[in-house]
C-alpha cells in the first residue's frame, strides 16, 4: 500500500507539473484574445498527444525493463508504408493491412529484443542498429510516399467525439491497457524485476530474458499503431515520416518527464501520459504564441532539464526518508551517504565486489 | 485483480457507449473525390515526359509582366476568376510554413515579412498568423486544421512540406471558401486559388546539365552531389540531369551528402583520389564551396560546375573565375504569395498555376548579382528580390528572424 | 633451434591469435581488412600522401570520439556533442569573418563555450541527478536552437584563413608525405594528452566510478568533480573538432550534425562498454578510424549510398555482440582473463579482465544513469 502510494505522489507530481503548465499557458494564451479550452486548440493539443503518446507508451515498457528503444521513427515510416502499400486505396484490405503491419512490427521488436537479451548488446546500440538498418531498407527502397489510405481508414486519424480525437480515445485506452498489465500481471511485475536489476530478478527465479523480449515486442508494437495513425492522418505511407517528429528522443524525453526512471524498474504509464500531455500543451503554447522555431528547440532543452531535475530531487530526498526510517540493513549506507553519489542499482554493486573479492584469492 | 478487471471492462464500455452516442465526424472533414484519391502514380519513378517537356518549353518562355518586379511575372498564365472573394476591409491571412530549418527557407521568410510590413501600409493585409511545421507533416496537419477551427482566418497561406500528405488538409483548407494559396512545393489538387511555385526541378535538371554537357566532352566525369533522397523538388532536378547526362555520354556518379560540406568534401576528395573529374553537378547549392576547395587541397584543376545562386558560391565563383553557372530555385517566390492575397481580395484575376521565372545566373550577370548582394551573410540567396522593401538591406544582413 | 625456442614461439603466436580475437583486437583486424580493401580497390591510398590526408578527415571524429570515450566509461551519455561542433562552427563563422585579428579572442571564446557547457552538463547530470541522457539531449536542444537563433541559421561566412589553416592547411614541402596537415598533429596532440590522462589518478577513477560509483566513493574519489571533469572533456573534444571541421570544411549549419550518435557508435565499435568502467582511449580510437574507413570503403564500391546506414547498423551490432559473446565466454573459463590482461594499454586491460561478467558487454542494467532507488520496489 504504502508502495502504491509513493508511486502515486511521483505521478501526481507530473501532473502537478502539467497544472502548472496548464496555468500559464491559459495566461499566456487568453493574452492573444484565443482560449486555451477552445474545442479546436483542444483538438490540437490532443492531436499532438496521440501520436507521440503511442510511441512513448510502448517507450516506457522498454525503459521499464532498463533499456531503451531508439529504432521507433523508422519502425513509424515502415509501418506507415506496410500499411498503406497493402491497403492501397481498398476499404477490403484494411484489416488485413493492420494486421500484417503489427506483425511486421512485432517482428522488429522480436529483433530487437533478442538481440539485447541472447547477444547481449546494450539496448542503446541495439536498437540504433536496427534502426540503422530500417533506415538503409526504407532509403533503398523508397523513393517517396508509398501507397493509399482509403477513406474507412482515414476516419481513424479524422475523426472525434466533440474536440476529443478519436486516436487520443485509442492511444488512452491503449495506455489503460499497457498500464493494466503492468500492474496486475505476472508480466508486468517481471519486467519491473528486470529493469530493477535484473541480478536480483534472476536470483529471485524471474526468467530475464522473456519480460525484456516482451517490453522490445511491446515497444515497436506501439511505434506501429503510430506509424498507422499517422498513414491514416497522412493518407499515404511515407519513409521519413517517423524521422520527421524525432519521435526517438522526444518519445524518451517524455518517458522521463513522466518521472519513469531511465535506468529502469520504476514509473508509470500514466506518468508518461502525463509527460506528453505537458510536451503537448508547451508545443500548442508555442504555436499560439508564434514562436520562432529555433527558440522552440531552446525551450523545449530547458523544460527538459529542469522538470527532470525537479522530480530527481524529490525523490533523492524522499528516499533518504523512507531508508532511515524503516530500511534496516547494507541500503542505509546508500541512503545516508552524504556524498551525493549517483548510486548504481544498489543490488547489482555488491555482487561484482563479491566476485572480484572471490577471484583473488 | 478482479478490481483491476472490472475497472477495464468499464473504461472499455464506457468508450463503446461514448463512441456509440457521440460520434462526430469532424464537419471539416469529407471524402476526397474518388477521382484523385489514387495516390499509386506517386514517385516510383520521377521522372514525367509530360511534365519535363511542360518545363522545358517554359524555361525559354518570355514572362508577362512588370520587368522590375520579377515577383510578379508570369509564364503562360491561364487567369482564374476571383470576384468571389472580391471583399472590403482589412484581412487576415494564415500561413502553414513547413519549415525554416534551411538558409533558403529562412532568407525567404524574412523576405516575406518585409512584404507583410509593405502590405500593411495598404490596409488590405493587415495581419499574418504563422504557424511552423519544423520539417513535420503531422504537425502540419494539425496546424492547418487549426486555423480552420481557430485562426479566424480570412485566407490561408500554404507552404506544403511533402506533396501527397498534405493535400488531404489542403482540401479542407478550401472546403472554408476561404482563398487557398499554395506555394514552393505542390500539392496533388487544383482546389487551391493560386499555387506559387518557380519552373521546376526539372528545368533545373536542364539547365544545368545542359550547361556541363557544353563546356565538357564525351566521356567525361562528373560527380553528382545531392542533399537527400525523396523529395519531389530535389528528385525531379536529378531526374533531368540524369537523362540528359546519359544521352550526351557523360560519366556520372551521385551521393548523398545531406548538405553537409564536410561530407562533401570527402565524397569529392575520394573522387579525385579514384581518378580526374572534370564536373561537379549539385542538385542544391549547400556546401558547394567545400567541393571546390576539394579541388584545391588536392591540387587538381577547377571543374565546371554547376551549384546554386548562394553567396558563398557566387564569391568563391567570382575569386576562382572557374566556368560555372548558378541555377536559381527562385527564392523571392516568398513574396507573392502576399501580393496573391491582396489581388485576390481586391478581386483581380490571379493565374490559376503561376509559374514564375527560374533564369541561373550566369558568368555575365555574376558581378551584378554580387553588386547588389554586397555585405550579406553567405547563407544569402542571390535572387531574393528584396531590394526595393524599406528594410533592405539591414534585415537581410542581420538575417532577422521572427 | 631446440625445443623451448619452438615452444616459446608457438606460445607467442598463440597469444597473438589470442589478442586478435579479442574484442579490441578484432575491431583492429576488421581496421586492416578495410584498409586493405580500399588499397586492392585504390591503389594510390597507400601513398604516404593520401593516408596523410586519410588521418586528416577522421581527425574531427576520432577527437570526438577520445572525448566521448570519457563520458561513457563512467557510465554517462554525451548527446550534446553534435550541437557543440555546430555551435562553434557557426561562432567561428559568424564572429572572426574576414577579420584575423580576431582569430585569437575567438578561440578562446569558443574553449570557454565548450567548458561552461561540460560543466553544465556535468554538474547537472551529477548534483540535479538527472540522467546524463536526458541532460544532454536538453543541452542539445538549447545550444543548436541557440545558436540558430542567434545567428538567423546562417553564419556571414566563413573564418579568415589563418583560422581556417589549422583544419586545412598542413606544413607543406616534406619528404615522404609531402604535406603534414595540422589536424594530424592535433589528432596526435590530443591523443598524447588523452592517454596521459587516462594514466593519470583522474583516468584510473573515472574507469573506476562507471564501473561501480558507489565503491569508486568509498574508495575516496570524487564522484561529482570527476565526472564534470569528463563531460568538459567531451565538449572541449567537440570544440576542438569544430574548429578542424570549420577549416577542412568551411561554415554551414548541418556541419556536426549526428556527430554524437557517430562518435557514440565510434567509441562502441572500439570495445568500450556502454554503462561505464570498461574500455580504452585507444579503443575509441581504433573505434572511429575504422568506422570512417568503412564509410571511405563504400565510397570506392558501388554500393548504393542510400544502404551506409544499413551497413554500418549492421557492423556495430555485430561487434558489441562479438565483444559480449567473447566476455561470456571468459567468464566461463577464469585462465582466460590472462589474455586480455596482455599489457598494451594499461590501466583499463586488467580491469577488463578482472571484472567478473556479471552483466555482460550490454545488459542495460548496469547503466548507472540516475541515482538509483530501483531495488526496493517489489
Amino acid at each position: 500500500m504504502r508502495l502504491r502510494l509513493r508511486r502515486l505522489d511521483t505521478t501526481a507530481l507530473v501532473y502537478l507539473a502539467l497544472l502548472a503548465v496548464l496555468i500559464i499557458a491559459a495566461i499566456l494564451v487568453a493574452t492573444t484574445g484565443r482560449s486555451l479550452f477552445s474545442p479546436g486548440n483542444i483538438r490540437d493539443i490532443l492531436t499532438g498527444m496521440s501520436v507521440l503518446g503511442f510511441v512513448a507508451i510502448g517507450q516506457t515498457l522498454v525503459i521499464l525493463g532498463a533499456s531503451l528503444d531508439l529504432s521507433v521513427p523508422y519502425v513509424m515510416s515502415l509501418a506507415s508504408l506496410v500499411a498503406a502499400q497493402t491497403m492501397n486505396g481498398s476499404d477490403a484490405m484494411v484489416v488485413p493491412a493492420v494486421l500484417l503491419t503489427l506483425v511486421v512490427t512485432a517482428g522488429i521488436g522480436l529483433a530487437n529484443g533478442l538481440i539485447v537479451t541472447v547477444l547481449g548488446v546494450h539496448g542503446f546500440v541495439a536498437t540504433l542498429g536496427v534502426g540503422l538498418i530500417l533506415k538503409g531498407y526504407l532509403d533503398t527502397n523508397y523513393q517517396g510516399t508509398e501507397g493509399s489510405v482509403p477513406w474507412s481508414f482515414q476516419l481513424f486519424g479524422a475523426t472525434g467525439i466533440g474536440p476529443v480525437p478519436i486516436s487520443t480515445i485509442v492511444m488512452l485506452a491503449l495506455a489503460a491497457l499497457v498500464a493494466f498489465i503492468l500492474v496486475r500481471t505476472a508480466f508486468g511485475h517481471h519486467l519491473f524485476a528486470v529493469g530493477g536489476s535484473s541480478e536480483v530478478a534472476r536470483l529471485s527465479g524471474v526468467r530475464q530474458r522473456l519480460p525484456l523480449i516482451g517490453a522490445h515486442i511491446g515497444s515497436s508494437v506501439c511505434a506501429g499503431l503510430a506509424g498507422l495513425l499517422l498513414a491514416s492522418r497522412l493518407g499515404v505511407g511515407s519513409p521519413t515520416v517517423g524521422s520527421q517528429g524525432s519521435y526517438d528522443l522526444l518519445s524518451i524525453a517524455a518517458v522521463v518527464l513522466g518521472g519513469t526512471v531511465l535506468m529502469g524498474g520504476r514509473g508509470s504509464i500514466w506518468g508518461t501520459i502525463g509527460g506528453v500531455a505537458i510536451f503537448a500543451v508547451l508545443d500548442n503554447l508555442m504555436s499560439v504564441m508564434q514562436f520562432n522555431p529555433f527558440l522552440k528547440d531552446v525551450i523545449r532543452g530547458l523544460v527538459i532539464i529542469i522538470a527532470v531535475a525537479l522530480y530527481a530531487r524529490r525523490r533523492v530526498i524522499a528516499r533518504r526518508i523512507r531508508f532511515a526510517a524503516n530500511a534496516p540493513g547494507p541500503n542505509i549506507a546508500t541512503g545516508s551517504a552524504p556524498a551525493p553519489a549517483p548510486a548504481p542499482a544498489p543490488a547489482a554493486a555488491p555482487a561484482p565486489a563479491a566476485e572480484t573479492g572471490g577471484r583473488s584469492q | 485483480m478482479r478490481r483491476g478487471v472490472r475497472t477495464a471492462v468499464a473504461i472499455a464500455g464506457a468508450s463503446a457507449l461514448i463512441a456509440l452516442a457521440g460520434c462526430t465526424t469532424d464537419p471539416s472533414v469529407e471524402p476526397a473525390d474518388e477521382g484523385d484519391g489514387g495516390g499509386e502514380e506517386s514517385s516510383q519513378e520521377w521522372f514525367d515526359q509530360e511534365l519535363y517537356d511542360k518545363q522545358f518549353e517554359e524555361r525559354d518562355v518570355v514572362p508577362e509582366g512588370p520587368e522590375d518586379k520579377p515577383y510578379l511575372q508570369m509564364i503562360n498564365p491561364e487567369m482564374g476568376e476571383t470576384s468571389e472573394f472580391k471583399a472590403e476591409g482589412e484581412k487576415k491571412m494564415c500561413f502553414a510554413n513547413a519549415s525554416i530549418s534551411n538558409p533558403w527557407r529562412q532568407t525567404g521568410w524574412i523576405t516575406m515579412n518585409e512584404q507583410l510590413k509593405e502590405l500593411k501600409k495598404d490596409g488590405v493585409i493587415t495581419e499574418m498568423e504563422t504557424r511552423d511545421a519544423q520539417d513535420n507533416d503531422d504537425t502540419q496537419i494539425a496546424d492547418i486544421d487549426y486555423f480552420i477551427s481557430e485562426g479566424d482566418c480570412d485566407g490561408f497561406i500554404i507552404s506544403p512540406n511533402s506533396t501527397a500528405a498534405i493535400t488531404p488538409a489542403v482540401e479542407r483548407a478550401c472546403e472554408t471558401d476561404k482563398p487557398v494559396i499554395v506555394f514552393d512545393r505542390g500539392v496533388e489538387t487544383d482546389c487551391a486559388v493560386t499555387f506559387i511555385h518557380p519552373i521546376g526541378g526539372f528545368a533545373w535538371g536542364i539547365d544545368t546539365s545542359q550547361f556541363l554537357i557544353d563546356n565538357l566532352s564525351e566521356g567525361d566525369k562528373v560527380v553528382a552531389l545531392r542533399i537527400l533522397p525523396g523529395v519531389d523538388v530535389l528528385e525531379q532536378r536529378w531526374a533531368a540531369a540524369d537523362k540528359l547526362f546519359g544521352e550526351a555520354g557523360i560519366e556520372v556518379v551521385d551521393y548523398f551528402t545531406e548538405g553537409d560540406p564536410a561530407e562533401i568534401k570527402k565524397v569529392v576528395s575520394d573522387e579525385l583520389a579514384k581518378g580526374d573529374v572534370q564536373g561537379i553537378w549539385m542538385d542544391a547549392g549547400d556546401g558547394a564551396v567545400s567541393a571546390i576547395e576539394a579541388f584545391e587541397d588536392g591540387g587538381k584543376d577547377y571543374p565546371v560546375m554547376t551549384g546554386e545562386d548562394e553567396l558563398s558560391f557566387l564569391r568563391k565563383w567570382k575569386e576562382t573565375e572557374m566556368t560555372a553557372l548558378a541555377p536559381v530555385y527562385t527564392n523571392f517566390q516568398w513574396r507573392t504569395p502576399l501580393l496573391a492575397a491582396e489581388m485576390i481580395f481586391k478581386g483581380e484575376e490571379v493565374p490559376t498555376e503561376w509559374v514564375l521565372p527560374q533564369s541561373p545566373i550566369t558568368a555575365g550577370d555574376l558581378d551584378e548579382y554580387l553588386d547588389r548582394n554586397e555585405g550579406m551573410p553567405d547563407g544569402h540567396y542571390a535572387k531574393f528580390g528584396g531590394e526595393d522593401m524599406s528594410g533592405f538591406p539591414e534585415v537581410w544582413q542581420d538575417r532577422v528572424i521572427p | 633451434m631446440n625445443a623451448s625456442a619452438a615452444e616459446n614461439r608457438s606460445d607467442r603466436l598463440m597469444t597473438l591469435v589470442r589478442r586478435a580475437v579479442d574484442p579490441k583486437g578484432i575491431v583492429l583486424v576488421l581496421l586492416i581488412v578495410i584498409l586493405t580493401a580500399i588499397i586492392v580497390l585504390n591503389p594510390s591510398f597507400a601513398e604516404p600522401g593520401s593516408l596523410m590526408r586519410f588521418i586528416q578527415r577522421v581527425a574531427p571524429i576520432a577527437i570526438v570520439a577520445i572525448g566521448q570515450y570519457f563520458v561513457i566509461v563512467s557510465g554517462e551519455f554525451d548527446l550534446s556533442m553534435g550541437a557543440v561542433v555546430t555551435a562553434q562552427v557557426m561562432t567561428a563563422g559568424h564572429l572572426i569573418g574576414e577579420d584575423d585579428t580576431k582569430t585569437g579572442p575567438v578561440l578562446v571564446l569558443m574553449l570557454g563555450i565548450g567548458i561552461i557547457v561540460g560543466i553544465v552538463n556535468g554538474l547537472a547530470t551529477t548534483l540535479l541527478k538527472v540522467p546524463s541522457f536526458i541532460v544532454t539531449l536538453g543541452t542539445m536542444l538549447v545550444i543548436h536552437g541557440g545558436v540558430m537563433w542567434w545567428t538567423g541559421g546562417t553564419a556571414t561566412g566563413n573564418p579568415a584563413e589563418s583560422f581556417r589553416r589549422l583544419g586545412r592547411g598542413g606544413i607543406e614541402g616534406l619528404p615522404v608525405v609531402d604535406l603534414l596537415p595540422y589536424a594530424v598533429l592535433v589528432l596526435i596532440a590530443v591523443i598524447v594528452f588523452a592517454v596521459w590522462i587516462s594514466r593519470r589518478p583522474f583516468g584510473q577513477t573515472v574507469v573506476a566510478i562507471g564501473d561501480n560509483a558507489r565503491a569508486a566513493t568509498f574508495a575516496g574519489a570524487n564522484v561529482w568533480r570527476t565526472k564534470t571533469f569528463a563531460f568538459v572533456l567531451s565538449s572541449l573534444s567537440a570544440t576542438v573538432a569544430g574548429v578542424l571541421l570549420a577549416g577542412y570544411a568551411g561554415v554551414h549549419p548541418s556541419v556536426g550534425q549526428g556527430y554524437e550518435f557517430t562518435a557514440i557508435t565510434a567509441v562502441v565499435l572500439g570495445g568500450v562498454v556502454l554503462g561505464g568502467g570498461r574500455g580504452t582511449v585507444l579503443g575509441a580510437l581504433i573505434g572511429a578510424f575504422t568506422l570512417e574507413s568503412l564509410f571511405t570503403l563504400l565510397n570506392f564500391t558501388t554500393v548504393p549510398a542510400t544502404m551506409r546506414d544499413a551497413i554500418q547498423g549492421a557492423i556495430i551490432i555485430a561487434a558489441v555482440a562479438y565483444s559480449g559473446v567473447i566476455f561470456a565466454k571468459r567468464r566461463k573459463r577464469p585462465s582466460a582473463s590472462d589474455i586480455a590482461s596482455a599489457p598494451d594499454d594499461a590501466t583499463t586491460s586488467a580491469r577488463v579482465a578482472e571484472k567478473p561478467m556479471t552483466t555482460s558487454a550490454g545488459t542495460p542494467s548496469s547503466i548507472p544513469l540516475t541515482g538509483g532507488d530501483g531495488a526496493d520496489r517489489t
